[in-house]
């Protein structure tokens, strides 16, 4: 059991961190720019968006690296500097960090369907796996899969993570069906996700991404129904995105999503934190909300 | 609709690509969508009417897939079914034989390296009859503005997966309305929303594939 699953044991709420890509634009990423080269390129940068969490009040935050697989990283033609940039992603989070604060690897599909044949199973499994130890060589306490949709992939992502023998979360996205149910892109169900990824080893399971916290409490609610026992994290967005005078807004405040926090929690989850669109106020107020409840 | 037209039809519906695709499993070793339409262009059918089995399968699974009930991988592989046919059609597109009912130009804006969903609407809307300039990824606004000025008429079709790149999007909405106020311009996108389309000055906004073709056809009702 690694540190994560430790604190989780004593029963503990944790309040991870918010947006990264959002974060990036405002500092000057462009479009087309890979976001991981910033590790790199701009290490400064990336260190005030993970310190600005930690200073949020965060207990764990996430690195730069959602986009780090090596499959991912070729369409910027980096790909042979995938073990380098997510290494980098580790250390620019684990320096922001310090001793208090946990830092979670955070990997991302890779974009390719492995049913339409164009990559192997193995080399999903190099990737992630390349991805995962470098991510721990950078000092990853634990890796987090985010924003799967396909259970074949994300179980490789999984077992390439469980391998370094850090802890591992793994979170799916769902959208609402017409018929009120949850499902991902490639038709996963909450509870089909619970089950293979219970399976698959995960430690910690989870959403992220999608329509803010309203959803997410229904979400989770599914997972528990399920029975599982597996600690729960939230990522969620800060709600649907909209568009005024050409910017992107999202609509839900901090004081809004810190507003749901008891709810969440009482439906069952155990780390909360943001995706698209939150902002270390909206982590500081959520974590007020998690601290004043405990 | 003959029995070979039934067939080539529920092949496209169910993502049967050939004899030899293990998908679907319950069709293991039967003929597939390939060899159905080699056959039917063998025994003189129309290549309009082959069309036209195309656009009723695509439709039926589009449908299916707007209703929830069928989800990505079954429509990657219908439209993957229906491609194959239309290889068998191509000839008959390129002597001028069949119609396409107009051009449609699409591509995933400026700073979005995401194809799937692109994709899969690419698939639909030429299956439905329609010719498709499919620019890619990245696209910036001039690659749009370039791709109008080629093909006269045509709608254009903006993808974005990001909610960091929508604005790009709405910036190549705005450029497009300014310089051709009369293309129509469909966007799309797990971020979007008709709310968001609207704001950006969009035509239309259309949640999955089959609603893109809706509104393409629309406009040559």
């Amino acid at each position: 059991m690694g540190k994560l699953l430790d604190i989780l044991a004593k029963k503990q709420v944790l309040v991870s961190d918010g947006a990264w890509g959002t974060f990036l634009y405002q500092r000057g990423l462009e479009a087309g720019d890979c976001p991981e080269l910033w590790n790199d390129t701009h290490r400064s940068d990336v260190l005030a968006i993970a310190r600005s969490y930690v200073e949020a009040g965060a207990d764990l935050i996430l690195t730069n690296s959602f986009g780090g697989s090596p499959i991912k990283l070729s369409h910027y033609g980096l790909a042979d500097r995938a073990e380098e940039l997510n290494r980098k992603a580790a250390e620019i989070s684990r320096e922001a960090a310090g001793s208090d604060c946990l830092v979670a690897g955070s990997i991302g599909p890779t974009g390719e369907m492995l049913m339409m044949g164009n990559v192997s199973e193995q080399q999903v499994f190099d990737g992630f796996l390349l991805q995962a130890q470098a991510l721990k060589a950078g000092g990853a306490d634990a890796l987090v899969v985010e924003t799967m949709s396909a259970i074949d992939e994300a179980a490789l992502a999984v077992k390439a993570a469980l391998s370094t023998g850090l802890d591992v979360a793994c979170t799916f996205t769902f959208d609402r069906t017409v018929d009120n149910n949850f499902k991902t892109m490639m038709g996963v169900s909450v509870e089909s996700m619970v089950e293979a990824m219970a399976s698959a080893g995960a430690h910690i399971i989870g959403s992220n991404c999608g329509n803010g916290f309203d959803q997410m409490i229904e979400i989770v609610t599914r997972i528990r129904a399920t029975g599982t026992r597996l600690p729960v994290l939230i990522h969620a967005n800060a709600g649907l995105p909209d568009i005024r005078d050409g910017q992107t807004i999202f609509p839900e405040s901090p004081e809004s999503m810190a507003g749901k926090v008891d709810a969440l929690l009482a439906a069952g989850a155990d780390i909360i934190g943001g995706c698209c669109g939150t902002t270390p106020e909206h982590i500081r107020l959520i974590a007020q909300a998690v601290r004043q409840r405990a | 609709m003959s029995e070979l037209m039934d067939k080539i039809c529920l092949c496209i519906e169910r993502g049967k690509v050939d004899k030899k695709a293990p998908y679907p499993p319950d069709m293991m070793n039967q003929d597939g969508a390939d060899e159905y339409a080699r056959e039917a262009i063998k025994a003189g059918e129309s290549p309009d009417n082959i069309l036209a089995a195309c656009n009723t399968a695509m439709e039926r699974i589009g449908d299916k897939f707007s209703r929830n009930e069928v989800f990505v991988p079954e429509l990657l592989m219908a439209a993957r079914a229906m491609n194959g046919v239309m290889e068998h059609l191509k000839p008959f597109f390129q002597a001028g034989n069949i119609k396409t009912k107009g051009t449609f130009v699409l591509g995933t804006v400026a700073g979005d390296l995401h194809d799937i969903g692109k994709n899969l609407v690419s698939m639909v809307v030429e299956g439905n009859g329609w010719k498709v300039v499919d620019l890619g990824v990245d696209v910036k606004t001039d690659k749009f503005l370039k791709a109008i000025e080629e093909h006269p008429g045509c709608a254009v079709g903006l993808s974005a997966l990001l909610t960091t790149t929508m604005a790009n999007m709405a910036a190549t909405v705005k450029r497009i309305k300014e310089l051709h106020a009369d293309t129509v311009v469909i966007v799309g996108g797990a971020p979007l929303s008709h709310k968001a389309a609207k704001e950006m000055g969009a035509d239309g906004y259309a949640a999955n594939p089959q609603e893109t073709v809706r509104i393409l056809n629309s406009l040559v009702g």
